[in-house]
């Protein structure tokens, strides 16, 4: 059995679920698996309905705590569940939630685990997964010693659209319960939505964005002038907000914004996935980095291998002269 | 209050070439420079500022070799109180396993008495993510991963917010003890001062092996090990463009022009 945990937050389904059962899909025709699904949530039926016709069974786990996600309750009914159920792989989101859980999950059980994986093959009784390492530098292969075991899958990595291979699933509700006073240990409190100053970035049409290559936060006085040149807005990776160099919302990437304008322009950004993955529907990407194997480039419709501190007066200059033609 | 602060050194490769050894299992590391991985200096400067408010000692501790002495010093000149390192040429195998990293910190740090432990978000060289909540399942206690806020409550109990997709916040409580991943940008990482540094090299650093932490060679487990690394495909699809600063700017100023006009 191949046991995808479902995920959710504020009562919908995350296309991670899709994903996870498209790769959940394809190691079970290779193995004869059955594919399984356990939703953990307060009021699951609508959950239920969602993705009944893509697995052979459903456990459902109910309970008025996990309305909301919260790491020890997911633990505690998932070591249960996975104990009773046997599952031969366990698949899991490498999602803020998925993180928050699986590698204790995987401790808790003794169960080898590996993380933030891009494609799995069974491999005899092992699992052979695909992985990147250095920013997205190099990729690895990784072994696990046995199944089962547990993977954590980027997202994006597999099609959300699947074909159904039932029409119904067999739903098997659990009766579990976890002892109050370890409820205590771990309490849910509320979600905050990230602060915005007013600008919406999303709603640039030309992005000009910066990276830790801009190097000191004066630098940036050079780049907002030539965003101005063209009529763009800033944006940036989130080295450049955790400096504190510019405000939250102009963060680009998966704990950032989404972004899709017309125009995105890097300047000195490496291209880890968790960047690409806010920015790789722009419709023109240029790239400007020193480095020629800097991932960016796999995006980049446009690369420049140079230093931002030559390119970046020179095209300002030029832009200038563009524009009084 | 006790604190416990994983620190890993990584190589600096943001700005380098990486390249694959002949054993494919490692990376050339004759021309790189090593660094505390960046997450865990935050890490770190979060339990500097507990202890400047609340009190108590900061243990930092690394699974590595004696190269990692110089990142323990620093963090001893920082503030904290004493170091360990754990280091066995058994552990060596196991460097790519967070789940038997995770296994050895557990054994360590249970030998002393703790209240909170915290490890970095993700490590920038295999970026599992995964040693810090699975320190805590072998510890049996609390956990929060990607954590961006921290407060104590009293001296049971702790405030947590964590980052989620889209920047945003889950907000919790946790008892203690538990353990926290730390994210970039909860703080801001201080520099040792020159006195600091000085007092340093008269705090414990303690190396401990396999035999002190109590850890038989059949104990330890490899859940998951890598075969090889390999360069990711060349998908670039990115024309580049070459020439002078001149030739370069002339044609991306065409290519914008065209785009979104001026
Ligand atoms: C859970 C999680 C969520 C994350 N969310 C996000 C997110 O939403 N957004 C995000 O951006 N990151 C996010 N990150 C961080 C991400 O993994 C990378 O660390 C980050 O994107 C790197 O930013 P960077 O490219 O600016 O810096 P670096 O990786 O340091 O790259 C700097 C680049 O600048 C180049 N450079 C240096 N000097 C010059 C010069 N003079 N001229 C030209 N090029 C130069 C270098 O070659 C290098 O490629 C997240 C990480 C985690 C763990
Ligand atoms: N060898 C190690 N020694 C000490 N701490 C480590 C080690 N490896 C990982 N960690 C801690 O675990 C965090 C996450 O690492 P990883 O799970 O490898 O991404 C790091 O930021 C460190 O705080």
């Amino acid at each position: 059995m191949i046991l995808v945990v479902i995920e959710h937050q504020h009562g919908a389904l995350k296309d991670i679920n899709f994903e996870l059962l498209t790769l959940a899909h394809k190691l079970a025709r290779s193995r004869n698996e059955e594919v399984a699904t356990v939703i953990l949530g307060s009021n699951p039926v609508s959950f239920i309905d969602a993705v009944t016709s893509f697995v052979n069974k459903i456990f459902v786990i109910e309970d008025s705590n996990l309305e909301n996600f919260n790491n020890y309750l997911y633990i505690n009914y998932l070591s249960k569940l996975i104990t009773e159920q046997k599952p031969n792989l366990i698949l899991i989101g490498h999602t803020g939630q998925g993180i928050d859980f699986a590698p204790y999950l995987a401790s808790s059980l003794n169960l080898p685990i590996i993380t933030d994986i891009f494609d799995a093959e069974f491999s005899d009784d092992k699992i052979l997964a695909r992985r990147t390492m250095y920013g997205g530098k190099l990729n690895a292969k990784v072994l696990t010693s046995a199944i089962p075991a547990i993977l954590t899958v980027r997202q994006g990595s597999f099609e959300k659209n699947l074909s159904p291979i039932t029409s119904q699933a067999h739903v098997e509700r659990l009766t579990l319960t976890v002892d109050s006073c370890e409820l205590e240990k771990s309490k849910f409190l509320g979600y905050t939505e990230a602060p915005s100053t007013g600008i919406d970035i999303t709603k640039a049409d030309v992005i000009v964005a910066v990276g830790r290559g801009i190097k000191e936060e004066k630098n940036l006085a050079l780049v907002e002038e030539f965003a101005q040149e063209i009529g763009g807005t800033l944006a940036c990776t989130r080295p450049i907000i955790d400096a504190g160099w510019l405000p939250k919302d102009r963060q680009v990437g998966s704990s950032g914004k989404t972004v899709k304008p017309k125009l995105y322009i890097a300047l000195g950004i490496s291209g880890a996935f968790q960047h690409i993955s806010g920015m790789k529907s722009s419709e023109l990407i240029i790239a400007v980095n020193k480095d020629p194997e800097a991932p960016i480039f796999s995006v980049a419709h446009y690369g420049v291998v140079a230093d931002l501190f030559k390119v970046l007066p020179a095209l300002a200059a030029k832009i200038k002269e563009l524009k009084k033609r | 209050m006790e604190i416990f602060v994983c620190l890993k050194l990584v190589p600096n490769t943001q700005d380098t070439e990486v390249r694959i050894d002949s054993s494919k299992r490692d990376i050339l590391k004759v021309r790189l420079s090593y660094t505390i991985n960046e997450a865990d200096d935050y890490a770190l400067e979060a339990a500097l500022q507990l202890k400047e408010k609340v009190g108590g000692q900061i243990t930092v501790i690394t699974v590595g070799e004696a190269q990692a002495d110089e990142m323990l010093r620093m963090a001893l000149a920082k503030g904290a109180d004493q170091a360990i390192r754990l280091s066995d040429e058994v552990f060596t195998n196991f460097r790519y396993d967070p789940l038997t990293i995770a296994y050895l910190l557990a054994k360590a740090i249970s030998q002393y008495k703790y209240d909170l432990i915290l490890t970095g978000a993700i490590a920038s060289d295999d970026g599992y993510s995964a040693v810090g909540p699975a320190l805590a399942g072998f510890l049996k206690i609390p956990s929060a991963a990607y954590v961006t806020y921290l407060e104590l409550i009293d001296n049971q109990r702790l405030k947590v917010s964590r980052e989620l997709e889209g920047g945003l916040l889950e907000n919790k409580e946790l008892a203690l003890p538990c353990v926290l991943s730390i994210q970039t940008g909860i703080n801001k990482p201080r520099y040792a001062s020159i006195l600091g540094i000085k007092r340093a090299s008269s705090k414990p650093l303690t190396v401990l092996n396999a035999g002190q932490l109590n850890v038989n060679q059949k104990d330890l487990k490899m859940f998951i090990d890598l075969v090889e690394m390999y360069y990711p495909e060349i998908v670039s699809k990115a024309q580049i463009i070459s020439g002078n600063e001149e030739e370069i700017s002339e044609k991306l100023a065409l290519i914008i022009k065209e785009k979104v006009g001026l």
